[in-house]
């Protein structure tokens, strides 16, 4: 116990008296997995963000004059190393960390309160904790483009488009297979309430952690024999449930993926047993759009590209990444606006940048990304922003998009939310924002 | 020539029963416990409070309630995190459901839970010895993980499942800050650890000892088997369920049950293989090994980064990690099997004769 004490607290002294350097600089943590069953898609997106900051420090010269500067930090999906990067990086950089994307559900659900602490922004796009999208209660917290609730609404209604109309849902079955995870069961209750207000029947099925092992569930749902399976994996879990599904004689165009279930690296590993699958997605796949193509051009023609592997740009995991980098570095700009621009913004700052993001078309086609994201405008009681979502299938070779952005149905989703935030602020004693005093 | 008890003459039962009867021990343990209390919350930093030590401290109580049982005991077990994840949902819910109960009362009911779970699931111990038992305890493991995702009661019917800790206020002081949080661990644990010490001195512990040895010869010099065993089982989960919820209120904060998966389980039968079966001691070297060494690898890269000015592949850096914590575990095992706490023993053995070994 002494020693280890001891050799902890040495390295202590050197650390503490790190002092920040004083520039024009804004420091982005990027806390992400490099190794573990969940590498490709933490990998990909780290690489995908990282690669815009560096179109925007070369092409740009950074946000107005501001160098983008960042740090790796390896989470390996867990829990207690996400908290451990998220403490190592908060304070780095001239003004502390910009905002946080802790990229694992989990990872967000424990840093929510320290992050609200610290003031520093938790933005977790396309995942994590689905009723902070109710920014009066949750102001630190952006659960950015669409959640997992707006993204459920999306899929069913995507499902009612297939089977010819809404109405034609009555008496159909559903099964709900599910990463055993906290972001596994999120969209539990959504979905309890549509089978009720569609009529149709759903089936929870769970998969355990890591999800390599799916014989037992494959064997349920061929008793059950649903007409539609969402499939709700993360990670391993993916090909593994296209694999079984193909031994069963489970139709694939009949399975709907969420977009953690959607990626190149999803497919890939299950061969001819992925064709035809279907998933949703909020960024869209392909390496022709223009933001991509300026990344080849400003950064990997340089040689200074983050993927080892060129073949991955322009994949689902990559393209995602880069999206995140448009978010993180148009929230800071949009900071800029009202708190000086050519100025590092403060986490506090970027809160607001965030809280006021508006990307429209007229925006999107500035950074050559028309078609790759959809238009974005978040407010003090919707931090969500976004919400639709667009479908994608596997043809063998590349991901298709199948529809246009399909919004999500707001009026069952919002009320959910309302009343599960104001649980939270109940219990944790938390008196709502009046967003009308909001400036 | 420094730490030598000769001279040091004991003339009352009392002085001859503390739990260090070496004066330098007690000296040297007063400073370390002063210095951790006092001095450590006012240099160290939040880093190092929030994110290293607080963590260190509650895994070294698992790992010491693992080794009561394991290393103490005799007895493998496999379901440490699941005894974790009790005391952890425990707390919330005595929290939640029991309006204006002291804190530290919710953690002692919880420990209580996790010890009753524990008592539950050694019963098999009573027939059966060695791997096969931890396979039993490996039911545990999932039994619990299983009753506390299917039954929202627990996580007061979160839809994903997840719990919040609630603020720590006691005696109208609120535990907020890490330093704060800090204080609060390593007064529990400093507190727990030294009743272990002593515990493990008492006929209890040396019953446990017997136990361990050939529970035959004890069995026929009269060690009550089944009174014994469920004890050290009760005793172990009490002490993880305490450091669960001290992992859910003071550390992380919102806690999924998956964070107490058989992985945990493992990396906790790791620290004590390595820090020392049997070892109080060993308890803390090993948690300290586990759980900073991996972050002190991935510091170290950065370092490397920034002193020698070559950029090594991230994802390299990582898989590297892995392997040279592997191939140290490996090392050490090789080179010290009874692990780091042995070592200790040893250099004090050697202080003994310092400076004229013969």
């Amino acid at each position: 116990m002494k020693t280890a004490l001891a050799v902890a607290l040495a390295a202590a002294a050197g650390f503490s008296t790190q002092a920040p350097a004083q520039a024009k600089e804004q420091f982005v943590p990027v806390n992400s997995y490099w190794v573990g069953p969940y590498a490709p898609g933490g990998s990909g997106i780290a690489a995908g963000m990282i690669d815009y900051f560096k179109l925007l420090n070369a092409r740009d010269r950074g946000i107005n004059g501001v160098r983008i500067t960042w740090e790796k930090c390896e989470t390996e999906y867990r829990n207690d190393r996400g908290v451990e990067c998220y403490e190592r990086s908060k304070n780095k950089g001239p003004t502390g960390a910009t905002l946080i994307h802790p990229l694992s559900t989990g990872i967000t659900y424990s840093l929510i309160e320290k992050g609200t602490t610290d003031k520093i922004p938790i933005v977790s796009i396309g995942y994590g904790r689905t009723d902070a999208s109710d920014g009066r209660v949750f102001p630190y917290v952006f659960p950015l483009m669409t959640n997992y609730w707006s993204q459920n609404t999306a899929k069913i209604k995507f499902i009612g488009m297939k089977e010819g109309g809404m109405d034609r849902l009555k008496g159909k079955k559903i099964v709900n297979l599910y990463h055993d995870s906290a972001y596994g069961k999120e969209t539990i209750p959504i979905l309890e309430t549509q089978a009720k207000m569609y009529g149709f029947t759903v089936t929870h099925i769970a998969v355990p952690h890591p999800g390599n092992e799916q014989q037992a569930q494959w064997l349920q749902i061929r008793q059950v024999r649903p007409d539609w399976v969402i499939l709700r994996g993360w990670g391993v879990m993916n090909p593994t449930a296209l694999k079984a599904a193909a031994k069963i004689g489970f139709p694939r165009d009949h399975i709907i993926g969420v977009w953690w279930s959607g990626a190149e690296e999803d497919v890939i590993p299950a061969g001819e047993a992925a064709k035809g699958y279907i998933a949703a997605g909020f960024n869209a796949p392909g390496a022709d759009h223009v933001v991509i193509r300026e990344i080849q051009k400003h950064v990997y023609a340089k040689g200074q590209g983050e993927l080892e592997d060129k073949s991955r740009l322009g994949t689902i995991y990559y393209n995602r990444g880069v999206l995140w980098g448009i978010l993180t570095t148009e929230a800071v700009r949009k900071a800029q606006e009202r708190f000086g621009k050519g100025k590092p913004m403060t986490g506090e700052q970027v809160r607001w940048g965030l809280e006021n993001l508006n990307i429209d078309d007229k925006r999107l086609k500035e950074l050559g990304a028309v078609g790759f994201m959809q238009p974005l405008k978040v407010s003090c009681m919707d931090h969500e922003g976004g919400g639709a979502v667009k479908f994608q299938q596997w043809d063998g070779g590349q991901w298709k998009v199948l529809t246009d952005w399909i919004a999500s149905d707001q009026s069952i989703v919002r009320p959910m939310i309302e009343a599960s935030a104001a649980q939270y602020a109940q219990e944790k004693g938390i008196a709502r924002r009046d967003c009308s005093t909001e400036k | 020539m420094l730490y030598r008890e000769a001279g040091q003459f004991k003339s009352t039962y009392a002085e001859d029963q503390q739990i260090f009867p070496i004066r330098q021990d007690r000296i040297a343990l007063a400073v370390f416990l002063a210095f951790a209390l006092l001095v450590v919350p006012a240099i160290g930093n939040q880093y190092w409070l929030g994110a290293l030590l607080t963590p260190f401290l509650i895994f070294s109580l698992a790992a010491l309630g693992l080794n009561i049982l394991t290393g103490y005991a005799g007895q493998l077990s496999l379901g440490t995190a699941a005894f974790m994840a009790v005391g952890a949902f425990m707390a919330y819910n005595f929290v939640l459901r029991v309006p204006g109960i002291p804190i530290l009362l919710a953690f002692v009911l919880a420990g209580i839970c996790a010890a009753a779970v524990g008592i539950v699931f050694g019963l098999p111990s009573l027939r059966i010895k060695g791997f096969y038992l931890a396979v039993a305890t490996l039911a545990c493991q999932f039994f619990v993980l299983w009753a506390l995702q299917r039954f929202g009661w627990f996580s007061n019917h979160s839809t994903s499942g997840v719990i919040t800790a609630q603020q720590i206020v006691i005696l109208g002081y609120a535990f907020d800050t890490p330093a704060r949080k800090y204080l609060l661990t390593l007064g529990v644990v400093a507190v727990m650890a030294l009743a272990a010490k002593n515990l493990m001195r008492s006929e209890t512990g040396r019953a446990f000892m017997a136990v361990r040895d050939m529970d035959v010869a004890a069995s026929v010099i009269g060690i009550p088997m089944m009174r014994t065993k469920l004890l050290a089982f009760a005793i172990s989960s009490f002490y993880c369920g305490v450091a669960g919820a001290l992992h859910a209120f003071c550390y992380l904060g919102t806690v999924e049950p998956e964070a107490y998966s058989l992985d945990l389980s493992f990396r906790i039968l790791f620290m004590i293989i390595i820090g020392g079966v049997g070892s109080i001691l060993g308890a803390f070297l090993g948690a300290a090994f586990i759980t900073l060494f991996p972050i002190f690898l991935n510091l170290a890269s950065s370092w490397v980064n920034e002193f020698f000015g070559v950029e090594i592949s991230h994802a390299v850096v990582s898989n590297l990690e892995s392997i040279i914590f592997g191939g140290l575990i490996i090392f050490f095992l090789i080179v010290e099997p009874q692990g780091l706490a042995r070592l200790w023993q040893i250099t004090k053995e050697k202080l003994r004769l310092w400076p004229f070994p013969h």
